[in-house]
C-alpha cells in the first residue's frame, strides 16, 4: 500500500505546481517572465503527476516515465523558440528590467 | 566509424522501441530489430556524431549521476518561482545577460541550454555560436564573467565529463 | 485487484488543474501580444498532457498514456510551428 500513498503525495505536489505555473503565467508582467514560470512549474508539475501515476500502477511506470522524459526534453526547446521569436518580432521587456545585453549586442552588430 | 555510428543508432532506437511497446515477446522484439536496422541505415549520419565513443563506462556513470543533480536544481527552481509568484509584491528584477559556454558540440550546447532553462530563475533566449543570451528573473551579475560563473559554470563541470 | 485512490485526491487534483486552465484561458483572452497567447497555449498543452495521464489512471485504461504521448509530440511540433510563424520564417 505504501506505493499508493507515495503516488497520491506526488499527484498533489504535481497539481500544486501546475496551478502555480498557471498563476505565474497569469500574474507576471511580460512574455519572458511568463515563460520562466510557465516552463519550470508546468514541467515539474507534469513530471510529478506522471511519476505519481507510475507509482500507483507499477505496470505503467516505464511508459508513463517515457511521457515525462519527453516533456523534460521538449519543454525547454519550445520555451526557447517562443522567447526567441518574441524577441525578434520586437516584444518589449518589462519596464522594470535592469539590463538588456542582447539589444546592445544586436545594435553593435548592425552598426 | 560508419559501423560504430550505425550500431549506436540501432541500440538507441531499439531501447526506445522496448520502452514504447513495454513487452518482451519474441515477435515484438524482432519487429523492433528490423525497424531499427532499417532506420539506422538511412539516419545514422544525422543521428550521431561520434557513434559508440559516447558509451564508455565513465561517461555513462557521469550521465546517470547528472540526473539527480538536475532534479534537485529543478525543485529549487520551482520553489523559487512559487515564492516570486505568491509574494504580493512580486520581487522580480529581470534582465537579459550574456554568457559564454565552454561546450563545443551541438549536443553539449543543447544540454547546457535546456539545463539553464529548467533551473532557478534563468532561461535561454538566444544562442549565437558559443554565446548564450539568458533572461534572468533576478539579475545578480551584469558582466559576462560573473554571469558565466554563476549560470552555466556549475552544469558545465558535470556535463564536460560525459559530453564533448 | 488494483489499488484505490481516495476520492479527496481526485477532488483536489481536478480543482487545482481546472483553476489553472481557467487562469491560462484568461491570459489567452487578455494577452496583449500574440506571444502571450502562445505562452498560454504552451502551458495549456503541458497541463493537458498531465490530465490525459491522470485520466488513464481514473478510467484504468493504459491506452490513454499512448494518447498522452502522441499529444505531447504533436503539441511540441505545433508550438514550434507557431513560433516559427511569429518569427516570419514560415
Amino acid at each position: 500500500m505504501w506505493n499508493v500513498i507515495v503516488g497520491e503525495i506526488l499527484l498533489v505536489i504535481g497539481a500544486i505546481f501546475l496551478f502555480l505555473g498557471s498563476l505565474g503565467i497569469f500574474r507576471l508582467p511580460d512574455v519572458y517572465n511568463r515563460l520562466q514560470a510557465g516552463t519550470k512549474c508546468t514541467t515539474l508539475g507534469a513530471f510529478s503527476t506522471v511519476l505519481g501515476v507510475g507509482f500507483i500502477e507499477p505496470h505503467w511506470m516505464v511508459k508513463s516515465l517515457l511521457v515525462g522524459v519527453f516533456l523534460l526534453l521538449t519543454n525547454p526547446v519550445s520555451a526557447h523558440a517562443i522567447g526567441r521569436a518574441s524577441y525578434r518580432i520586437g516584444v518589449k521587456l518589462w519596464k522594470g528590467s535592469v539590463v538588456d545585453k542582447l539589444g546592445e549586442y544586436r545594435e553593435g552588430k548592425n552598426a | 566509424m560508419k559501423v560504430s555510428k550505425w550500431l549506436y543508432t540501432v541500440l538507441v532506437l531499439l531501447l526506445l522501441w522496448l520502452f514504447l511497446t513495454g513487452s518482451t515477446s519474441m515477435e515484438e522484439v524482432i519487429a523492433g530489430i528490423v525497424v531499427s536496422v532499417l532506420i539506422a541505415l538511412f539516419a545514422s549520419d544525422i543521428f550521431t556524431e561520434k557513434g559508440l565513443k559516447n558509451l564508455t563506462p565513465k561517461k555513462i556513470v557521469c550521465a546517470i549521476l547528472y540526473i539527480p543533480y538536475l532534479f534537485w536544481e529543478m525543485i529549487k527552481a520551482n520553489l523559487d518561482v512559487a515564492y516570486r509568484v505568491l509574494h504580493p509584491k512580486m520581487p522580480i528584477r529581470p534582465g537579459i545577460v550574456m554568457v559564454k559556454t565552454r561546450m563545443k558540440s551541438d549536443l553539449g550546447k543543447l544540454m547546457v541550454a535546456s539545463s539553464i532553462t529548467l533551473t532557478p530563475g534563468t532561461f535561454t533566449l538566444e544562442v549565437d555560436g558559443d554565446t548564450f543570451f539568458i533572461h534572468w528573473i533576478n539579475v545578480k551579475a551584469e558582466d559576462v564573467e560573473g554571469a558565466s560563473e554563476q549560470i552555466p559554470g556549475k552544469f558545465e563541470k558535470c556535463l564536460l565529463r560525459f559530453l564533448d | 485487484m488494483s489499488a484505490q485512490v481516495s476520492g479527496l485526491i481526485w477532488i483536489v487534483y481536478f480543482m487545482l488543474v481546472t483553476a489553472g486552465i481557467f487562469l491560462l484561458a484568461l491570459r489567452f483572452i487578455f494577452g496583449p501580444t500574440a506571444s502571450d497567447r502562445v505562452v498560454a497555449v504552451d502551458g495549456m498543452t503541458t497541463v493537458t498532457t498531465a490530465l490525459l495521464v491522470i485520466l488513464a489512471l481514473f478510467f484504468r485504461r493504459v491506452i490513454y498514456i499512448d494518447v498522452a504521448l502522441v499529444y505531447a509530440v504533436l503539441a511540441f511540433i505545433a508550438v514550434l510551428a507557431i513560433a516559427r510563424y511569429l518569427e516570419g520564417g514560415l
